[in-house]
């Protein structure tokens, strides 16, 4: 606030001392001319009734003259003082109202509303540099899970976006450069509440910088950052940010799950997706027998290639500007790949998959029309790269999408909301493959075709009094007797627990018999229902004691006194 | 030379100057203190807080606090003299008179404080 107080006070010195300098004069020169009383006597104005004069003369209000008729000479003044004292009130009023439509002024004005608003949060929020395709995505999932975030942008008209994209929660905004460590502070950085801070601006360096400010400033924050250079992600990683997260080998290492463990990749972006309406499809098993054709030799080519060429596989690229990209060893076929001529030069009817993987959504549509003409019987990959463009890629029906936003969005999503399931992904990836489909099939069966919902539950006061409290008396609590029905301690609840982590050890899809201690933390997929059971079982000690022992303890004086007697 | 120093400090110490001006004399005495110097003191006392007016400073704040103190003084002063004027019609008697003075004394010190604060910002400077 006082900022504008200020840029108001300095803003009208001018004018207010216009104002001082012209009534003094007029005032003090109404003193001076001699006038006349009712009787012709000589008579000189006092201070009282020249300030009187000249506070309604100047304003226009105007009440005649006071308190005699006035001399000629004293009219004369008068005109001449009236036009100045006008023209003097007009600048101070036009001053002010300029500064009211001012920008900077307005600009002030909001800042200040927003800093004090997040100054007053009272629940951990994330903030978020960045509000283009990844950013808006991100903020979407995590206010749809219920999280509050606040963003950064340095555009104003992608931060107005905010308040069109109707989302669930009250989004603060702020429009200015998040490498700017004022603005990063200005948003709550250093607020005991920012659980972690995001960059997923468009620009390497600017992420860099916001996640080596956020280091700086608040070290025990979690930082996520977007990185296009493993040049920037080294840099990144050299003063610990927590994560980094690179689209395209993010994207290749899923291609690589697909490849070796087709459920997991299913699995994965299954669990990964923000979605509820999304359904699960059946798995895809990318083809591995004869060469891929990759159409643009990009990052995103690139890491790709890479991984193709680690699983074995006979990998042709398609470039058209290969000095400024470089090219492999194998060489390049030379073009666009829109057109016929260059896909069938890198024989792409002999080929069993094709990646398009260039920076323009049109370029990859037409190459994926143009190559199924040729090669009814390919695999597809297309990379999209504005969200808008959704409803033409999903029309081609490619086996995978790589959206870049997408991707970062969701796994940043899934690192701030559930990082334990993140976990449970790298661990599951050294399973074998029939081990990931039965877990699909053991959830299918648990939620039907939906995103599943997933949430991780810490045994401490907070989550899970009844157990703790049963732990500390030295009991043993079993997972067994968690996942029984408070209803009927027969049957089972319909909740799978994915992992559980205990003193940092991880231990993938625990058996019925695993003890539980105070500190774990459970990752645990469930229908609707069966969370709010496990809740129960897991809160109130009455229900915990009957599904741990099948009895009911009775509870209050009276009650404790007629069992004891019914005993 | 910075040209907004000048004038600030020259509106400070034109301030103390006509208020010393109204100020010294016998104290109950009219012929003494004359009305334009009042007058004066009082434009002049205002021109200096508004040029103190959005300093961001711990230094610009007293200078504003003492400004107005010393313009509450002096509006105080004018307002005395006016109802002894107009509205209850006694005239500028001694005892009048001497409260004017007074108020307009207090005025002076809140000035001094300004000029002194001036100066110890100058020197502050010079360092």
């Amino acid at each position: 606030m006082d900022n504008i107080v200020f840029l108001i006070f300095r803003r009208m010195r001018r004018p207010l001392m216009t104002l001082l300098v012209v009534y003094s004069i007029a005032i003090l020169v109404l003193t001076l001319i001699p006038g006349q009383d009712a009787n012709g006597n000589v008579h000189y104005m006092d201070f009282f009734h020249a300030t009187y004069f000249v506070s309604f003369m100047a304003t226009t209000i105007g009440f005649g003259e006071i308190p005699f008729e006035f001399t000629d000479a004293q009219r004369i003044w008068v005109i001449f003082s009236m036009y100045t004292g006008v023209i003097s009130w007009l600048y101070a009023i036009g001053t002010i109202l300029t500064l009211v439509q001012d920008k900077t002024f307005q600009h002030a004005l909001s800042e200040n509303k927003l800093a004090k608003k997040i100054r007053s949060m009272r629940e951990p929020f994330y903030l978020v540099c960045g509000y283009g395709e990844t950013g808006s995505a991100l903020v979407r999932g995590l206010t749809d899970a219920g999280q509050h975030v606040v963003v950064i942008e340095i555009d104003e008209n992608r931060r107005n976006m905010i308040r069109i994209d109707n989302l669930r929660d009250f989004v603060p905004s702020l429009h200015g450069d998040a490498q700017k460590t004022l603005h990063l502070q200005e948003a709550g950085l250093q607020h005991s509440l920012c659980k972690a801070v995001v960059a997923v601006t468009n620009v390497n360096e600017a992420n860099l910088k916001i996640a080596l400010t956020s280091k700086l400033l608040h070290p025990h924050i979690k930082v996520i950052c977007r990185a296009d250079s493993h040049d920037v992600e080294n840099n990144m990683a050299s003063f610990g940010t927590d994560h980094i997260i690179d689209p395209y080998d993010t994207f290749a290492t899923s291609l690589a799950t697909a490849f070796q463990v087709p459920c997991l990749y299913l699995l994965q972006s299954w669990l990964f997706s923000a979605n509820d309406e999304i359904e699960l499809d059946e798995p895809v098993y990318p083809p591995k027998q004869k060469h891929w054709v990759i159409c643009g030799y990009g990052r995103f080519g690139k890491a790709l290639y890479e991984r193709l060429i680690k699983e074995g596989i006979e990998v042709v690229v398609i470039e058209a500007d290969p000095s400024s990209t470089g090219e492999p060893v194998e060489g390049i076929v030379m073009g666009r790949g829109t057109e016929a001529n260059t896909l069938s030069e890198a024989n792409i009817e002999q080929a069993c998959g094709l990646i398009a993987g260039t920076d323009n959504d049109a370029n990859n549509l037409s190459m994926v029309v143009t190559a199924r003409e040729m090669n009814p019987n390919l695999f597809i990959i297309v990379r999209q790269n504005h969200s808008d463009n959704s409803a033409i890629i999903e029309a081609v029906k490619a086996d995978m999408v790589m959206h870049p936003s997408k991707i970062i969005a969701d796994k940043i999503r899934v690192l701030l909301s559930t990082p334990l399931l993140y976990q449970f992904v790298s661990l599951a990836y050294y399973q074998d493959n029939n081990w990931a489909c039965e877990l699909v099939s053991r959830i299918t069966a648990l939620v039907g075709h939906q995103v599943p919902n997933l949430t991780e539950i810490t045994i401490d006061k907070n989550e899970a009094q009844a157990v703790v409290d049963v732990l500390e008396h030295g009991e043993t609590v079993k997972l067994a007797d968690l996942q029984r029905d408070p209803w009927k301690r027969r049957d089972c609840l319909k909740c799978i627990v994915l992992m559980i982590e205990c003193h940092n050890d991880l231990l993938l899809l625990p058996g019925s018999e695993t003890k539980i201690n105070v500190g774990d933390r459970l990752l645990v997929c469930a229908g609707e229902r069966g969370f709010t059971r496990l809740r129960w079982n897991l809160l109130h000690d009455n229900i915990l004691s009957y599904v741990r022992t099948g009895t009911v303890v009775k509870h209050g004086w009276l009650w404790e006194k007629l069992s004891r007697k019914s005993k | 030379m910075n040209p907004e120093k000048v004038v600030f400090g020259f509106f400070i110490v034109l301030a103390l100057t006509l208020n010393f001006g109204f100020f010294v004399g016998e104290l109950d005495n009219p012929d003494h203190h004359h009305v334009y110097e009042l007058f004066a003191v009082v434009v002049v006392n205002l021109m200096a807080t508004v040029l103190k007016f959005g300093d961001r400073s711990q230094m610009g704040a007293v200078l504003l606090a003492t400004s107005l103190v010393a313009i509450l003084q002096l509006i105080a002063a004018a307002l005395v003299w006016t109802a002894a004027e107009h509205i209850t019609g006694t005239g500028l008697t001694p005892t009048v008179t001497a409260s004017i003075v007074s108020l307009s004394g207090g005025a002076m010190l809140a000035n001094v404080i300004s000029v002194i604060l001036l100066i110890i910002e100058t020197v502050m400077l010079r360092r």
